[in-house]
């Protein structure tokens, strides 16, 4: 299949189904236990650095590693899976000193994601699995001052950002990448630089591809790290025209439904979701076991509050083949078109009918 | 008004008004976020932000005031209108903004291709617009042209770039009337028609303009000026228009205007025929001295907290994070106090707790903490002179130096950072060594700084590791300052099992959140407070240490010793009694009716932390009014329950010949005995015992030989207790929806106690004559039990995986095990079945290495694996042991 022909189709089975994404890479990989060599490989063995816990760096020195994941994820029913790219942009990577890896990081993150993806839609071409291209957060932000005595202060400028998020998309489109998925996200103006520099990729010849948007509600509060509600989030990046808009991380499914819930109630398109494994526990471990996080999002499904699903934190492909499972044949949300009106935001939202 | 009508601020616009262009000018920045904050106060759903002054660097400006407002919720909480009519500087406003804001404003007049650029990037940057009426010629001035320019830009935003019309805002230009010039005189209608001709033309577009520029002849008398603004929108908002550029909350109700102002002033703006030989005009200006100084309408900022007392003050702009009356009433509340030092400890730690309080409970949220701990800055800063005055010409320093790292191996270092605010904000030095500091990077660093408190954060699961390392570390290295401890995956319990007893010199303090770590960092500095917090922190940890391993200590018998103390019976006294069948037999459906009659409450009551014997707890002096309470409300739902079948009880019982095999027990397809169906592992106790008291495994309870037998069930009341209690959640109510868990709980106990007097009574038969009550049934006066694994007689967790194969309890029951083997749905039990006259309820304690290597053997496990799902019973350390 082409691209165009995949990103096609992906709207299609969007259409008839709910679509899986995978779940957490950080708990899988952790269950590895490499050591610091392992993580290095060759190409980095004399890194200055130390670079255990660099999970995207696997993607260079352990590519059977990622492609293996990928490959579990894919077995246990999912649809999409994401690139092991969540911290591959140059901000992310300086605390590793591997700024100068990112392209490659992207490139090949892709490469291995699809290839694994067109291994398995060759093998069931009922269902063709789909690579999202992973966007973090990155470790700076935007909208949070970085030194008290000087509120306005910022640790990173807009244009650094965004030279950084154009940079990962720009390779991880030509990687082969069916769509993006910018994620996690706590301070919406992260969030708008990487929406901004995906859409500006097209000024430059680049087929513009399926945008998925997920925030990240922090607390009990309903509001993310940088102090929006969900509905002043979906006003300040629906100018995106995303494929899906949703929320992921911080919150166990039990938790996250009520905001989830209010997402369903705004987005006129596509809403998707994929919360931790319950909250963590004392000792730092997700518990809530395939079979709980499943019974939540079934109720999801029936709830028509969802057309994608997946995991975060803690979740495992035992948990993504659960939540399969329980949400099989369950009809996705019917996305309902908003009326028009004037739609803006500050930390809530705003709107003139 | 309409309603609908929006007001957006104008006093944060360098151009409008000369008080806030001083204060940018001066760089007075906090006195102009309090023009904002005030703005929002008074009304303003919209804020303006104009930068557009000669001399000003504009950019630099924008950029400034936009990132300070993000840092105040009080203002941030609305969207901005960023107004300038240079596009570098909407651009830098763009890019500071998180929220979806309107640019204000774009036009035609340096032609169409600049023009659709601006729009395409206001697109991308997710911004409504504000389209002047203006083009290459000049901006309209006529109704005709307003509307012509304004058709021309719809078409070109519509259709050339799908720019949604909806966020596209037409401001047909406010110019000036009364000027004295006659082709001014019907300016106002103009701009009043074209809102009319626009709304009624191009669908889903809105109307704004700048509203004060109509009344620019009378500058300086305010009074006149807000009279013409009223009357202006009054007919402006009755034609259609949406948004004004306007001082909200500052316009006189049209009602209640002087009715001569009010006439004159419309017959101006409406440009309606002179009523006297004087045109409107020459009216007005005749008419506008007489009025100038009056206060038309005072400004309706709500300041009604600062007639409270000063205590009271301080926690208010505390808790809003208000810094405009901060030394003032600091002032006032020093005089009052007998030492400067004692209103920190006083009034201003009292506010950062309720602070800390709100934000813990979820009703703050992080920027508004940071922002009062600014308040308390600013407030201590102001004391500081008078705390140095009277140490009297001591050097003031820091209140003490925190050395603060994200561990290595862990990048995240957003919630450390907050913390390093708020510490900061307190008059702490602060030293962040950032993210992924090794051990000996974070103390050599506190050696060098002479830090006073060593703070570690982290927040993937290694870190809690790599804490336990630095701490230990710190020991070796002779340490003896505080260590904090933070982050989201560590814990009180960790850091009390794991990490405080790796560094025993010095206190270690598992810190819960941002808005705790003043407290806590002020306790542990405090020369007063000091010991008595550390002492209280070791208490509590020790105590938790204690909950947390108890038993570890005891001394305990070898598993050889312990096996020959087993527990003996004389076989030939008791014959088992064959089940009425073998296999399995599911019971689907089960009467909920006849299970509430079963219902043991005492849990039920102790699940809302309750404490008391049911029906005692009833008449409970202390609780027994809120117990009457929930007892009512569980009946009600009880029945509601049962009568509209919100939940489904479905079971399974099965039966199978069995004999012991040492600690195991083996399970035969028949009664041939001769092939395995499955094969049971159970512990034994290995404490010491008294003399005649046995080292006890449920293995025991079956004989080795001979015709016994073992039983199993899984029983469940939480088909639909998650939709029943997410129902109740998405409603907000949450009391409905954990009564609805608890009940599903009781229920399904109820189930498996009712299914085991079946069993005992017919299915199996060993007790065919009992007759108990249901208080007898509770204290389990019968015959036979039904532990469970992962309970104290075998708190092997995964045993259930036998169980539920044998009776196929998730096509018979529909439940299933999760990869940690916990039963779901929740509400749901499961256990085996012994019938032996003397069989007992036990806990098997701990254990130690010599049994977990023989069960690790027969469960066909490394030892490794063992001691990870046994690891809370173990007697011994695991790691310290393989380290040994």
């Amino acid at each position: 299949m082409s691209r165009t022909e995949r990103t096609a189709a992906l709207k299609a089975a969007a259409d008839e189904r709910i679509l899986m994404l995978d779940g957490a890479w950080g708990v899988m990989i952790q269950r590895l236990e490499l050591s610091e060599a392992q993580f290095r490989g060759e190409r980095f063995a004399e890194h200055p650095l130390p670079q255990k816990g660099n999970n995207d760096i696997l993607i260079l020195s352990r590519p059977e590693a990622v492609a293996d994941l990928h490959d579990q994820y894919f077995a246990a029913g999912a649809d999409i899976s994401e690139t092991n790219t969540f911290s591959s942009t140059r901000i992310g990577m300086a605390d590793y000193g591997l700024e100068g890896a990112v392209r490659d990081l992207n490139l090949q993150g892709a490469r291995i994601a699809r290839e694994v993806a067109d291994r398995w839609t060759a093998r069931e071409p009922g269902k063709p699995r789909f690579v999202a291209g992973a966007i973090g957060p990155t470790n700076r932000t935007l909208s949070i001052s970085s030194d008290v005595n000087d509120p306005g202060a910022r640790a990173v400028s807009w244009d650094e950002m965004y030279a950084a998020y154009q940079e990962q998309a720009r390779a991880l489109h030509e990687g082969g990448v069916d769509l993006f998925l910018v994620e996690t996200i706590f301070d919406t103006l992260n969030a708008k630089a990487a929406v901004k520099a995906i859409l500006d990729l097209e000024d430059e010849g680049y087929e513009p591809l399926p945008l998925w948007i997920s925030g990240t509600i922090t607390d009990r509060s309903g509001r993310t790290l940088s102090g929006q509600t969900v509905e002043a989030f979906w006003n300040s990046v629906k100018h995106a025209r995303p494929f899906a808009v949703g929320l992921n991380c911080a919150l166990g499914a039990e938790l996250m439904r009520p905001h989830l819930a209010e997402l369903a109630r705004v987005a006129d398109t596509l809403v998707a979701a994929y919360p931790n494994a319950g909250l963590p526990n004392e000792m730092g471990a997700y518990d809530e076991g395939p079979g709980e996080t499943a019974g939540f999002l079934r109720e999801w499904a029936d709830s028509g509050l969802v057309n994608i699903l997946g995991g975060c934190c803690g979740t495992t492909p035992d948990h993504i083949r659960a939540i399969a499972r329980a949400v099989e044949g369950k009809a996705p949300r019917r996305v309902s078109q908003r009326g028009k009106a004037l739609r803006l935001s500050g930390l809530e939202a705003f709107e003139l009918v | 008004m309409r309603p609908t009508f929006i007001n957006v601020g104008e006093r944060t616009n360098v151009t409008g008004s000369a008080k806030f262009r001083k204060l940018i000018e001066a760089g007075d920045y906090p006195a102009a976020l309090s023009v904002a904050r005030q703005q929002v106060e008074a009304g303003a759903q919209v804020i303006d932000v104009n930068m557009d002054e000669g001399l000003l660097d504009s950019v630099s400006a924008m950029r400034t005031f936009l990132n300070l407002i993000a840092g105040e919720p009080d203002i941030a909480r609305v969207p901005v209108m960023i107004d300038s009519s240079k596009w570098e500087v909407i651009e830098a406003g763009l890019q500071c903004v998180q929220g979806r804001a309107v640019v204000n404003s774009i036009s035609m007049k340096a032609g169409e291709a600049e023009f659709l650029a601006q729009a395409r990037a206001c697109q991308r940057y997710g911004a409504a617009v504000v389209v002047m009426a203006f083009d290459e010629e000049g901006q309209a001035d006529t109704r005709d042209r307003k509307v012509e320019i304004c058709r021309r830009a719809y078409g070109l935003l519509t259709r050339e770039i799908g720019f949604p019309p909806e966020d596209i805002i037409f401001d047909p230009n406010i110019f000036a009337v009364a000027t004295g010039i006659e082709e001014h005189d019907n300016y106002g209608v103009d701009f009043i028609e074209a809102v009319g001709a626009i709304k009624a033309e191009l669908p889903h577009v809105r109307t704004s303009g700048g509203v004060s520029n109509v009344s620019f002849a009378f500058r300086g008398n305010e009074p006149v000026r807000r009279a013409m603004h009223s009357v202006f929108l009054f007919h402006a908002i009755a034609a259609g228009l949406d948004m004004g550029i306007v001082n909200a909350g500052d316009l006189p109700v049209y009602d209640e205007i002087d009715p001569e102002l009010r006439e004159a002033v419309e017959d101006v703006i409406l440009n309606r025929p002179g009523r006297t030989n004087e045109t409107p005009t020459e009216r007005l200006v005749e008419l506008a001295p007489k009025y100038k100084g009056d206060k038309l309408q005072a400004k309706v900022v709500d300041l009604a907290w600062r007639d409270q007392p000063v205590a009271e003050r301080l926690k208010h702009a505390l808790v809003r994070g208000i810094t405009d009356w901060i030394e003032q009433d600091t002032e006032e509340a020093r005089q009052q106090a007998e030492r400067p030092l004692h209103v920190i400890e006083g009034p201003l730690m009292d506010g950062m707790n309720v602070v800390g309080d709100l934000f813990g409970a979820g009703k703050m949220f992080l920027p508004q903490v940071v922002k009062s701990a600014r308040v308390m800055k600013q407030s201590v800063a102001y004391l500081t002179p008078y705390m140095e005055a009277e140490k009297a010409g001591q050097v003031r320093k820091a209140a003490g130096k925190v050395l603060m790292a994200t561990v290595k191996g862990d990048v995240h270092d957003i919630g450390k950072n907050i913390v390093g605010v708020v510490l900061q904000c307190n008059n702490y030095e602060v030293i962040d060594l950032g993210v992924m500091v090794p051990a000996d990077r974070i103390l050599d660093a506190a050696v060098e700084h002479g830090a006073d408190i060593i703070g570690l954060s982290g927040l993937i699961t290694p870190s809690l590791d790599e804490m336990v390392f630095v701490a230990g570390e710190m020991e070796r290295r002779g340490f003896d300052k505080p260590l904090l401890i933070g982050g989201a995956t560590t814990s009180r319990t960790h850091t009390a099992v794991k990490i405080e007893p790796a560094y025993r010199r010095g206190p270690t303090v598992y810190v819960t959140d941002a808005s705790r770590a003043v407290g806590v960092v002020s306790g542990l500095l405090s020369e007063t407070e000091r010991g008595r917090n550390v002492e209280a922190t070791r208490a509590e940890y020790v105590r938790i240490r204690e909950t947390y391993g108890r038993g570890q200590a005891r001394p305990r018998a070898s598993l050889a010793e312990a096996r020959g103390n087993a527990f003996t019976t004389d076989r030939s006294a008791h014959q088992p009694t064959r089940p009425s069948f073998l296999g399995v037999r599911s019971f689907p459906a089960y009467d909920l009716r006849e299970l509430a009659r079963h219902i043991d409450w005492t849990p039920f009551f102790a699940s809302w932390q309750l404490v008391g014997r049911f029906p005692a707890i009833l008449e409970d002096e202390v609780v027994g009014e809120a117990a009457q309470s929930l007892f009512a409300d569980a009946q009600l739902m009880l029945e509601r329950i049962i009568a509209e079948g919100w939940f489904e009880a479905r079971g399974v019982v099965g039966f199978w010949p069995a004999n012991a095999d040492g600690d195991d027990i083996v399970v035969w397809t028949d009664e041939g005995r001769t092939q395995a169906l499955a094969r049971l592992h159970t512990l034994r106790q290995q404490m010491s015992k008294a003399e005649g008291r046995p080292n006890t495994a449920l293995s025991d309870f079956v004989a080795p030989s001979g015709a016994d037998y073992i039983g199993a069930f899984a029983v469940t009341a939480g088909h639909g207790e998650l939709q029943a209690a997410s129902r109740f959640r998405a409603a907000g109510d949450d009391y409905s929806a954990i009564l609805a868990t608890s009940l599903a709980d009781r229920l399904a106990e109820a189930f498996a106690e009712t299914l085991h007097k079946r069993v005992r009574r017919e299915l199996w038969g060993h007790a065919a004559d009992e007759d108990l009550s249901v208080e007898d049934l509770i204290a389990e006066q019968y015959q036979g039990i039904r532990p469970a694994p992962g309970y104290p007689a075998q708190p092997d967790h995964t045993e259930k995986a036998t169980l539920f194969s044998l009776l196929q309890a998730e096509s018979n029951a529909g439940i299933e095990l999760t990869e940690s083997f916990a039963m779901s749905p929740p509400a749901s039990v499961s256990g085996l079945y012994f019938s032996h006259p003397q069989s007992h309820y036990f806990g098997v304690g701990k254990i130690d290495r010599d049994q977990v290597e023989d069960y690790a053997r027969r469960k066909g496990w490394s030892v490794e694996t063992a001691e990870r799902w046994l690891g809370p019973i173990l007697a011994y350390d695991p790691a310290a042991r393989r380290a040994a």
